[in-house]
């Protein structure tokens, strides 16, 4: 069991942490109809790694994700501005920018591939979720040691500290959120400001998704933003219970799927390891696989029962 | 070192830089032109990321038929079996995009995040697993994710060239009935086309793009080749046949630029060139295209200003206003009607009198027809003679004239 400790026990924790401020937010992405913009902006985080890379020359994790934060920066700018400017449709604008910039990065990536940097497109894809080893954790009881604890790795702080900015954020702004998102041009009469809660929410949606992208993956991400969210609007009508049900679908995939891929080949015999940010998106999508064909909301008001 | 750059890539430019590079360059003009044509309609139903969500399904299908085919024959790679089942999960991911979006309540925006974020996050699971397997070829796979042309044998870039032409044709000959769909599906009903099979081919003909595309630019970008080229052609013109043609010509361009960049040296990534020469062709025409470019759109705003202070510059002259507004009056100088010390020329002033007869003349007009007035654009900007037919003008003319104190 000590093993699990070292082993297992802080990539699950972030994986459930990062999962959870995804989840949270991707309620109002999917109501909003924006569930694209953190796909958009996990694509884009590579190419800001690597150009901090190659301007700063170190892989310092604040490099990173500043790199990562002017790129997705970049993006929204490029995406508004095409939008506005070339009144281009909202979601060819997206696909325009995101990929273009994606493009550069692996461009820039390949350029400089010979240069032997442990940077790589796959390792941007599917995160590094099992190499987060607690060095220092030889069983349960290193839970109260301090020196132990020191050696915690960094990402589980990240997260966590982004997870509470997320829920902060959330219950500062609850209301403006709440309104924006179903009547926005009531909330623009009672002077909620929606265009203020929006780039807020962007910018929070790229915050958790670099934090996360740099721990667990950007496909993680984009399955989180995404799947407990849609899978918990079909359970209920009620927003209060969205969310709830949006985090409870969030742990159950975070926890379920990485158990799942780190120990579910051994119990058919089998000596392999799968990719557990790849299994916990799966499990997202079988969720709301299970969530489309029996949710008791899964129709639209009015539309014919079958 | 430019030229050392430069000499290679005139040889590929030219067609000279081997059999195998120029037939990749051949296929990548070929499937960009397709792409574009594709992408065009698509574009027209607003629905450009569908085939974002259709890329990132090929890979479980993909790496299925890698296991498949490297269990029963030791080796993974063939090119048309891994095509085929990425084509299948494709098709299915597709499928669920299309279900969920009209069977339930999400959104299609949801249903494209979540069918791209699962089915990829799946495909990633089976490639672990395949790493874990020790079967030779893996590393192909990876290229599957960026392309990967340099190492293409001859026959898989016959076979995709083969097929981009296919679908080029397939897409010329089916064109007016995506127009008809795109713009007018009931119409497109009563002439005896059904709407929904039409539908079903644009969207198959898009997925048989992304599939054929997966070697050449690999599964994250061959999105850009079906999105960036149509956005390019739609601003050039405003006849949707003439922007698909546009669309594919841009395709075609950027897929020659980036195959023939990407030959001159090794360890350039075919995919991110084919994607960024895109780009450079989306950009120049976002800044210059005459109609829509962003400079067009500035020089019109600049030129439809100069004209209102013209305008209410000449009409202040007539009535002998003081005028302090600093573009007035540059412009009023410019033209000569004012001297250095803000005093109307005589030519000023005629043409103060002249703008002010005019001003009468389409207040007139506002106040005889309100609904025709409201049609027009900038009324009163435009010189009444050109935007009125000639009896209308005379008609107000000798109206105004019977007004009493209307005439000066």
């Amino acid at each position: 069991m000590s093993d699990f400790v070292m082993l297992s026990l802080v990539p699950m924790t972030i994986a459930a942490i990062t999962c959870l401020s995804c989840a949270l937010l991707g309620n109002f992405l999917v109501l909003r109809r924006q569930s694209l913009i953190g796909d958009a902006i996990s694509h884009v985080a590579l190419p800001g790694i690597v150009a901090s890379f190659l301007i700063t020359g170190t892989l310092a994790a604040s490099a990173m994700m500043i790199g990562a934060g002017v790129a997705a920066l970049i993006t929204v700018v490029m995406i508004e501005l095409i939008k506005r400017l070339g009144q281009v449709e909202a979601s060819a604008a997206m696909g325009v920018a995101f990929t273009a910039i994606f493009a550069l990065g692996v461009l820039m990536l390949e350029w400089h591939g010979a240069s032997g940097v442990h940077l790589d497109v796959e390792h941007a894809l599917y995160g590094n979720l099992e190499s987060l080893i607690w060095f220092e954790g030889l069983g349960w009881h290193s839970l109260f040691d301090r020196q132990a604890l020191a050696d915690l790795p960094p990402q589980l702080a990240r997260v966590s500290w982004v997870a509470l900015l997320v829920v902060v954020f959330l219950v500062v702004f609850r209301r403006a959120l709440v309104i924006g998102s179903f009547d926005a041009e009531f909330a623009t009469s009672i002077k909620a400001r929606p265009a203020v809660v929006d780039l807020l929410l962007v910018v929070m949606v790229a915050i958790t998704a670099i934090a996360a992208f740099e721990a667990a993956g950007s496909i993680i991400v984009i399955a989180m933003f995404i799947c407990p969210a849609a899978s918990a609007r079909l359970l209920t009508n009620h927003l209060g219970q969205q969310i709830a049900w949006s985090q409870v679908l969030a742990l159950i995939s975070a926890l379920l799927g990485y158990v799942l891929a780190g120990y579910g080949p051994g119990w058919f015999g089998l000596d392999m390891s799968l990719s557990a940010a790849g299994m916990i998106a799966t499990l997202s999508g079988l969720i709301l696989l299970l969530a489309c064909l029996f949710g008791p909301y899964r129709q639209r008001d009015g539309a014919a029962r079958a | 070192m430019l030229t050392t750059w430069l000499e290679p890539w005139g040889r590929a430019l030219l067609f000279g830089a081997g059999y195998n590079t120029s037939l990749v360059t051949l296929g990548a003009m070929i499937l960009g032109a397709s792409a574009g044509m594709i992408g065009s309609f698509i574009l027209l139903r607003k629905r450009s990321l569908v085939s974002d969500a259709v890329s990132h399904a090929t890979l479980p299908g993909l790496t299925l038929a890698f296991i498949l085919m490297a269990t029963l024959w030791g080796d993974g790679r063939w090119l048309p079996g891994l095509l085929i089942g990425a084509a299948a999960s494709a098709a299915f991911g597709l499928w669920a995009v299309q279900t969920i979006r009209d069977r339930t309540r999400l959104g299609e925006d949801a249903a494209i995040g979540a069918i791209l974020s699962t089915l990829f996050g799946f495909g990633v699971v089976l490639i672990t697993a395949i790493q874990s397997m020790n079967v030779g070829g893996q590393a192909g796979l990876t290229g599957y994710l960026v392309g990967a042309t340099a190492g293409m044998l001859a026959s898989e870039a016959t076979l995709i060239t083969a097929c981009a032409l296919l679908l080029l044709v397939a897409v010329f000959v089916m064109r007016r009935a995506f127009l008809l769909v795109c713009f007018d599906a009931d119409y497109a009903t009563t002439r005896g086309l059904n709407a929904r099979h039409i539908d079903l081919i644009m969207l198959m003909l898009l997925l048989a793009v992304v599939v054929i595309g997966l070697k050449v630019t690999g599964l994250i970008l061959i999105v850009a080749l079906t999105i960036i080229p149509p956005v390019t052609g739609r601003f050039w013109t405003d006849r949707p046949l003439r922007m698909v043609a546009i669309a594919a010509l841009c395709g075609a361009l950027a897929g020659y630029l980036g195959v023939t960049l990407s030959s001159v040296r090794s360890g350039l990534p075919t995919g991110p060139l084919i994607v960024l020469a895109a780009f450079l062709l989306f950009a120049v025409s976002l800044l210059f295209s005459p109609r829509r470019g962003i400079v067009a759109t500035l020089a019109a705003h600049q030129r439809f200003k100069r004209r209102v202070h013209l305008r209410q510059g000449l009409l202040a002259l007539a009535r002998d206003d003081a005028i302090y507004d600093d573009l007035t009056l540059r412009v009023l100088r410019r033209r000569g009607y004012i001297r250095r010390d803000g005093v109307a020329t005589p030519l000023g002033a005629s043409a103060a009198r002249d703008a002010e007869h005019e001003e009468r003349l389409w207040a007139l007009y506002r106040n005889r027809y309100p609904d025709e007035a409201a049609q027009l654009d900038h009324q009163g900007l435009v010189p009444i003679n050109s935007a009125l037919p000639p009896d209308t003008v005379i008609t107000l003319e000798s109206d105004l004239q019977r007004i009493p104190g209307s005439v000066q």
